[in-house]
């Protein structure tokens, strides 16, 4: 068993919650399977009633920028005020948006 | 009639006594995480469906039980589990075993038991059903994988359903008790029971590549109060704590 479980892959969980529109990632857990993957992510991860909806994906099948390419990728956009409406002036007649 | 409702209540009430308890010795020593954990809730659920079932056996017997008497005042010969759930743990795939041979019996019982005529025991079993469905997929899931598994799992989880086969009997048999519950429309049928069991039991054994052992002679003796020696060790280490301090609060 010990010999197996180290072949056993790593899964992303995500997990829908009740209220929730969208599924987000919450962990990461060890299965040998897709079938197994979910039932362990709901013993793991949906005890206390977090979730309505479960998604596993293997890890390895994530792409993720890399950590040395965050320079290029995000500070461009630190000094780009504008791009959030909190820039712009509403005018008082418009009232609450 | 009275008196079998109790009896029968207590069946039900310390398999998933016995059973938690059983399971419980396993957390923190799950092969891996996940497997703990998903152990360690099965016990969880098995000793919440006790708790409602010792609580209305204590109604049954008078005023002055209480639940927590039921579970930590009764002595070995008292206790009415069947003998298979009072075995050691042994290793990992045993467990796992046995766990899906009760599971698939106790998943077919309390699909019964939600047309009991008794209030109360429906109730339980409209709540125990969904946490036993997810128990019998969770453990023939295991069964299989490690069934056809590796040559070693496949050898362990053999040689666990050989050792365990002659422990499968006493729950499919009705008793006196469990004909008196089935006439009164309160107990399950154990002869459907059977049926279901052994369909099921045989294909998910297939898939997992085991070979059914041949019926031959079972053990019993649990239900009507007669047990094996680890009953004792268990009640001991689950009552020791309240017997020593009955007034003990948390």
């Amino acid at each position: 068993m010990s010999k197996n479980k180290d072949n056993w892959k790593i899964w992303e969980v995500f997990i829908r919650s009740r209220n929730g529109l969208s599924h987000k990632h919450v962990g990461s857990l060890h299965a040998p399977d897709a079938e197994v993957a979910l039932k362990n992510a709901r013993d793991v991860y949906t005890r206390r009633s977090e979730g309505i909806s479960i998604w596993v994906v293997p890890s390895e099948a994530i792409t993720a920028s890399s950590p040395d390419e965050k320079e290029p990728l995000f500070t461009p956009a630190d000094d780009k005020v504008y791009r959030h409406p909190t820039f712009y002036d509403i005018p008082d007649e418009v009232g609450h948006m | 009639m009275q008196k079998e409702l109790l009896e029968y209540t207590l069946r039900l009430g310390d398999n998933a006594l016995i059973l938690g308890q059983r399971l419980g010795e396993w957390c923190g020593y799950g092969p891996v995480l996940e497997q703990d954990i998903a152990l360690s809730n099965i016990a969880l659920d098995q000793l919440g469906q006790a708790r409602m079932l010792m609580q209305y056996a204590a109604r049954l017997k008078g005023e002055e039980y209480t639940e927590d008497k039921m579970a930590f005042f009764r002595d070995v010969t008292e206790y009415h589990n069947v003998l298979m759930l009072e075995l050691p743990n042994d290793h990992w795939g045993f467990t796992i075993m046995r766990q899906f041979l009760f599971d698939t019996f106790n998943y077919y019982q309390y699909t019964q038991l939600l047309q009991s005529q008794d209030d109360h025991i429906k109730s339980v079993a409209q709540k125990a059903i969904k946490e036993i469905t997810y128990h019998a997929q969770w453990s023939a899931e295991w069964v299989i994988r490690l069934g056809d598994g590796t040559e070693e799992s496949h050898q362990k989880m053999q040689t666990a359903l050989d050792e365990l086969w002659q422990w499968t009997g006493e729950m499919l048999t009705p008793d006196a008790v469990d004909e008196k519950m089935r006439e009164a429309g309160i107990g399950a049928d154990l002869n459907k029971v059977k049926e279901e069991w052994q369909q099921k039991v045989a294909e998910i054994l297939e898939i997992a590549t085991l070979k059914k052992p041949e019926d031959d002679w079972m053990q019993e003796g649990g239900k009507q109060g007669e047990h094996s020696e680890h009953l004792g060790y268990i009640l001991a280490e689950m009552q020791h704590l309240p017997r020593m301090y009955p007034e003990a609060e948390w």
